[in-house]
């Protein structure tokens, strides 16, 4: 496991998507996954950023990443207010423009283009947020 | 991110180069609510080098198509979608809500 640890600030997020982005090329992921596996990870970062961090400007963010065996983990740890991604309710893609939710979007592509999204809120005050995208 | 304009009479095409993120979303957002701002309601958006999209970006073009979508004929479509951009739209349910087009001319001609 590789892990670096990030401001927690939208600016951030580029080199947050090459970190992982890398790690899952040298890995042999498709080029495809290699895409999704950015996304899932910029929206998990971009929620951290935006509802565990709100209002605060010194945040950091421990991003890791690495191979357990045939799938490529990636744990973000914050230190902000408890957020957990499964208590967020799923947008209705079937509502029309008008009724169209804007949240909870990115939580829903998350769980979407990874394997697996577990979070755990520790008595610490860290929150732990782990994905897992299998080979192929 | 970098975002050109080019006028056509019967709609606008805003041309969205780059990676939009929830870092230059709001840039994006500004720039399709001051187009609606200023009587532009029919919009061709040009993803052709358009490199990524997050949900960020998705929630920009969602409000943009509210907007448009309230005045006469007033509509937002996409043109030259890269396919990964493409399945996250699907993923989202978005391909419903937007009208593509394989390259921006053909969207310019819908209006």
């Amino acid at each position: 496991m590789q892990t670096v640890q990030f401001p927690a600030k939208f600016e951030l997020l580029d080199e947050i998507r090459e970190f992982v982005g890398r790690i899952a090329r040298e890995n042999g992921f498709s080029e495809k996954d290699v895409y999704n596996i950015q996304l899932a990870t910029d929206e998990a970062a971009s929620n951290i950023i935006e509802h565990a961090y709100e209002g605060v400007i010194d945040g950091v963010l421990d991003l890791s990443c690495g191979m357990k065996e045939k799938a490529l983990v990636i744990i973000l740890v914050d230190h902000g207010s408890p957020f957990d991604p499964a208590e967020v309710p799923l947008p209705d893609l079937q509502a029309d423009l008008a009724d169209r939710k804007i949240g909870g979007l990115g939580i829903f592509l998350m769980r979407k283009l990874m394997d697996e999204v577990h979070y755990h809120s520790n008595a610490d005050k860290s929150n732990v947020l782990t994905m897992i995208k299998r080979k192929g | 991110m970098e975002i050109t304009h080019q006028e056509f009479k019967h709609c606008e095409l805003i041309k969205v180069k780059g990676r939009v993120d929830s870092s230059t979303a709001p840039q994006l957002a500004q720039t399709l609510e001051t187009a609606n701002e200023n009587g532009k309601h029919k919009l061709v958006i040009d993803m052709s080098e358009l490199e990524y999209m997050s949900s960020a970006g998705f929630r920009a073009l969602l409000a943009a198509q509210r907007n448009s979508k309230k005045y006469n004929r007033g509509e937002v479509v996409l043109a030259s979608v890269p396919e990964r951009i493409r399945e996250a739209l699907e993923l989202a349910g978005f391909t419903e809500l937007f009208k593509t087009f394989d390259d921006p001319l053909h969207a310019v001609g819908y209006f």
